[in-house]
C-alpha cells in the first residue's frame, strides 16, 4: 500500500443527501490542515448498502467501520485515528467496538451477504476507471474480444444460467441467442435503468456505484449479438447515476474500451444514453423501447419479442442493469463457477432492498435460496421497536406478501411464484403489526391504477374498478361480495392485460386476500381495521380514569380540538378531530386511545 | 386539455443555447423527450410557445408533443411555485407515514397536491421513491433532502424556505 491509511468514504444518494458531501469536504480539509495528505488517501466509494447508519466511513486496513458520521466528526476522524491512532469509539459502529478487534465483514449485516453484483460498491472509486481496472476490470470484455467467439460467450451465459434480474427471470443467454441468431443490419443493446418499482434502488446503486462494470457487460452483449449501438434508459430523478455514467463512458472512451475499434480490434460499440421521464409503465420493455424511439411509452403485443424486431424494428437485447454486472464476473470465472452458487432453478445472487419496519435497512446481496428469516433476522436485524414481523412485501406493484409461514423457505425465482408473489427487480418491504394489509394493498393499486397507459381496457377499468372497491373497504363501506369481485377482475386482468403491468397489478389483492383474508372480512364485516391504520375506522379518545390533565396532548392537537382545564380530564371533539394520532404519541399516560 | 386552452401566452422565447442544443440533437433518433427534459430544466416547465418552438425546430406535429408531454409525469405544463417540495411516496415512506406528511403539509399551506399556493411561493408533490428508504419518511424542498421527518418538524422547515 502505498498509502498508510485509506478512508473510504460513502457517496451513495442516502449519504450524500444526509451531509455526506459536506462530511467528504470536511475530512479533505482536516487531512490538509493535519499535514498528512501523503500518508492518507480519501476515497469517494458507491454505496456501503448500510443506508440506516449512514453516512459512514471505513478506514482501511484496519477496517473500523465508523457510522452515522456528520461533519462535525470529521476533525476528531483524522486527529485521532490517523495521526495517532487511536479508534474515535463513539462512531464505531456497534458490533465493531474494538474488544477484540472485530472487523467489518464481521458484522451480522455483511455476514450472510455475498457481493458478486456489488462487488466493487464501497470499494472504489467509481469515477475513476483505473481503480475499475485495478479489480479486473474490462478483463472479461479482453477476454471475449481476444481468446472467446462470439458462439462460446453467448455459451458461457446460457451454461451460467444466469436469468433476468429485472422481475420475470428470463433466461439472459436465451435472450442474447435470440438476437444473435437473427440476421439484421443494425442490432441493439439496451440496458434498462428504469427502475420504478417504489422503495427499491439496487439499480441505481449499481451506477453510482460501479457504472463501468455495466458499460463493459454492454460491449461484452454487443460483441456476442453483433450490435455495435447501446441505449441506457435511465430514470431522470436519478440525476447522480446519470453523472456517474457520463463520466465513467467519457474515460472508458479516452481508454479505447468504447467506441471505435476496441482495444484495437475491429470490434466497434458505443452507449448513449436516454432518459426516462416518470412512467413506469416504461420498465415494460416494449413501453421502454418507445419511449427510447420518443414516444409515449405505451407497451405492443408480443411476438415479435425485442430479441427479434425491437428498436426501430431492429433485433434488440434487452436486459437490467443488475443483470448486466454480473456478466463480467461470469465470463471471467467462468459459468461453473457461478453455477454453484444458488438453487437448483436459479443462480447466483439477487440484491434486495431491504427496507420498511426492519432495523438495518439497506441495500444487500444474497445467494438466491437464502430464507426470509435470514435476511429479516440476521442481516436485517429483526423488526424496529421490538414489534412483530406481519409480512414482507417482494416485487413492489407487481408482487405479494412474504408470510411468517414462509420464514424458511428459501427464495427463489419459483418459490416466490408459488406462494403468490414474485422476486420482482428486488424491493423488499418489511411490514408490523401496525401496518394494515388493506391500507398497504391500496396503495398498491393507487400506483398501478395511476400508472396504468390506458392502452387496454383490462387493466385501465379493471385497475380502477379495484382501487374503487378496496377504497370503500378501507372506509368501513365494503359489502359482502367485495372480495369475490376482487377475486374475479383479477383474473380477468391476469389473463386479458395486454403487458406485465396489467397482468401483474392484481398480485397484491390477490396475494393480501389469501393471507390476511380475516382483516379484510374484520373491515367489511366488523368495520374495524385491526391494524388500527384506516383512518375512517378510527376514533381517539381519552380515557378519563387515566387521564391527569398534563396538557400535553392539547397542546399537540395541530386543531385545537382538544378541551379541558389543567389537572382535569381532557376530551376530544369528535366532529373535528382529523385523527392524526399526534395525542395519541404525545401522551405519557396511555391515557389517550385507539380504536 | 384544459390547461393547454386556458393558459395565456407569456413571453417566453428559446434563447440561443437551447436552439443549440434542439439542432444538435435534431438528427437524432428518438430525441423529443432529450429535448423536453432540456427545456423544463430550463423553464421549470414547459410553457405552450416553447412547445411551438420545438415542433418547428424539430418538424414535429404539436399534437405529439403534448402527447408525449402529457403522457410522462415528470413534464409539467403549469409553472411551479418559486420553492419545489417534494414528498417522498415510496412504499417504505408511505409505511413509515409519507402521508400524515403531505395532510400536514397540505394544512399548513391551505393547498392540495400538485398545486402552487396563491403567492406562488410554494407547490407540493407527491413522488416515487428518492431512493432514501433508509431514512424514511423522506421530503426535498428544492432538492435539499429532510430524512426521517416527523409532522411537527414540517412549520418550522416551511417557515426557513419562505421568502427564500
Amino acid at each position: 500500500m502505498a498509502y498508510k491509511n485509506y478512508i473510504l468514504v460513502c457517496a451513495g444518494t442516502a449519504c450524500e443527501s444526509n451531509k455526506g458531501k459536506a462530511l467528504y469536504e470536511a475530512l479533505e480539509k482536516e487531512i490538509k490542515s493535519a499535514g498528512v495528505e501523503t500518508e492518507v488517501q480519501l476515497v469517494k466509494t458507491g454505496c456501503f448498502g448500510f443506508c440506516e447508519q449512514g453516512p459512514m466511513v471505513k478506514i482501511l486496513p484496519d477496517e473500523s467501520f465508523y457510522v452515522k458520521v456528520g461533519p462535525k466528526d470529521a476533525h476528531e476522524i483524522i486527529a485521532e485515528h490517523i495521526v495517532k491512532g487511536r479508534k474515535v469509539e463513539r462512531l464505531l459502529y456497534k458490533e465493531n467496538k474494538p474488544d477484540g478487534d472485530p472487523r467489518s465483514n464481521d458484522i451480522s449485516f455483511y455476514r450472510k451477504q455475498l457481493r458478486i453484483v456489488l462487488r466493487n460498491c464501497a470499494v472504489i472509486n467509481p469515477e475513476i476507471i483505473d481503480e475499475y481496472i485495478a479489480r479486473d476490470g474490462y478483463a472479461a470484455l479482453e477476454k471475449a474480444l481476444f481468446d472467446m467467439t462470439p458462439d462460446q460467450v453467448v455459451n458461457e451465459i446460457v451454461e451460467s444460467g444466469l436469468r433476468g434480474r429485472g422481475g420475470a427471470g428470463f433466461p439472459t443467454g436465451r435472450k442474447w441467442l435470440f438476437t444473435k441468431n437473427t440476421t439484421a443490419d443494425q442490432k441493439y443493446i439496451v440496458c434498462n435503468a428504469d427502475e420504478g418499482d417504489p422503495g427499491a434502488y439496487m439499480d441505481r446503486s449499481v451506477l453510482e456505484g460501479d457504472p463501468h462494470s455495466v458499460l463493459e457487460a454492454m460491449s461484452i452483449a454487443g460483441y456476442t449479438v453483433g450490435a455495435s449501438k447501446g441505449f441506457i434508459y435511465i430514470r431522470a430523478e436519478y440525476p447522480l447515476a446519470i453523472d456517474r455514467l457520463n463520466t465513467a463512458m467519457a474515460q472508458a472512451r479516452e481508454y479505447g474500451l468504447l467506441g471505435n475499434k476496441i482495444l484495437g480490434t475491429d470490434f466497434s460499440f458505443d452507449i448513449e444514453i436516454r432518459l426516462g421521464a416518470g412512467a413506469f409503465v416504461c420498465g415494460e420493455e416494449t413501453a421502454l423501447l418507445a419511449s427510447i424511439e420518443g414516444k409515449r411509452g405505451m407497451p405492443v403485443p408480443r411476438p415479435p419479442f425485442p430479441a427479434v424486431k425491437g428498436l426501430w424494428g431492429k433485433p434488440t437485447v434487452i436486459n437490467n442493469v443488475e443483470t448486466y454486472a454480473n456478466i463480467p464476473v461470469i465470463l471471467l470465472k467462468g459459468a461453473k463457477w457461478f453455477n454453484s452458487i444458488g438453487t437448483e432453478t436459479s443462480k447466483g445472487t439477487k440484491v434486495f432492498a431491504l427496507t420498511g419496519k426492519i432495523n438495518n435497512s439497506g441495500l444487500i446481496e444474497v445467494p438466491m435460496g437464502t430464507t426470509l428469516r435470514d435476511i429479516i433476522y440476521d442481516i436485517g436485524g429483526g423488526i424496529a421497536n421490538g414489534k412483530k414481523f406481519k409480512a414482507a412485501q417482494t416485487g413492489g406493484p407487481s408482487g405479494g406478501c412474504i408470510t411468517p409461514a414462509f420464514l424458511d423457505t428459501p427464495i427463489d425465482y419459483e418459490t416466490l411464484q408459488s406462494i403468490g408473489s414474485m422476486m420482482g427487480s428486488g424491493g423488499m418491504i418489511v411490514m408490523d403489526e401496525d401496518d394494515c394489509m388493506v391500507d398497504v394493498t391500496k396503495f398498491y393499486l393507487d400506483f398501478t391504477v395511476d400508472e396504468s397507459c390506458g392502452k387496454c381496457a383490462p387493466c385501465r377499468i379493471g385497475g380502477r374498478t379495484c382501487y374503487n372497491i378496496l377504497d370503500r373497504i378501507s372506509k368501513g363501506q365494503g359489502k359482502p361480495d367485495d372480495l369475490q369481485k376482487l377475486k374475479d377482475i383479477g383474473h380477468a386482468m391476469r389473463k386479458a392485460s395486454l403487458c406485465g403491468l396489467g397482468q401483474t397489478a392484481p398480485n397484491p389483492f390477490m396475494s393480501t386476500m389469501k393471507y390476511f383474508e380475516e382483516e379484510y372480512r374484520a373491515h367489511i364485516e366488523d368495520r374495524k381495521c385491526p391494524a388500527g391504520k384506516c383512518k375512517e375506522l378510527l376514533s381517539y379518545t381519552i380515557d378519563e380514569a387515566a387521564c391527569v390533565g398534563c396538557t400535553a396532548c392539547a397542546r399537540k392537537c395541530p386543531v385545537a380540538c382538544i378541551s379541558g382545564t389543567v389537572k382535569k380530564p381532557h376530551t376530544i371533539d369528535q366532529s373535528k378531530c382529523i385523527k392524526c394520532g399526534q395525542c395519541f404519541t404525545a401522551c405519557k399516560f396511555d391515557a389517550v386511545k385507539k380504536g | 386539455m384544459r390547461a393547454i386552452l386556458e393558459e395565456p401566452m407569456s413571453e417566453n422565447k428559446l434563447p440561443a443555447e437551447l436552439i443549440n442544443f434542439i439542432n444538435e440533437w435534431k438528427d437524432k433518433q428518438g430525441n423529443l423527450i432529450m429535448v423536453l427534459h432540456r427545456v423544463q430544466e430550463h423553464f421549470g416547465y414547459i410553457p405552450r410557445e416553447i412547445a411551438f418552438e420545438v415542433a418547428e425546430l424539430l418538424n414535429t406535429p404539436v399534437a405529439k408533443i403534448y402527447g408525449v408531454i402529457t403522457f410522462y409525469h415528470l413534464f409539467k405544463l403549469t409553472k411551479p411555485g418559486r420553492n419545489q417540495i417534494a414528498v417522498c411516496m415510496g412504499t417504505a415512506c408511505y409505511l413509515k407515514g409519507g402521508e400524515d406528511i403531505i395532510l400536514e403539509i397540505e394544512r399548513q399551506l391551505g393547498v392540495g397536491l400538485n398545486t402552487v399556493t396563491p403567492d406562488g411561493e410554494f407547490s407540493v408533490e407527491a413522488v416515487r421513491c428518492i431512493g432514501c428508504c433508509g431514512l424514511a419518511p423522506v421530503m426535498t424542498v428544492n432538492g435539499e433532502v429532510f430524512g426521517s421527518v416527523k409532522t411537527a418538524q414540517l412549520k418550522k422547515i416551511l417557515e426557513q424556505t419562505r421568502g427564500k
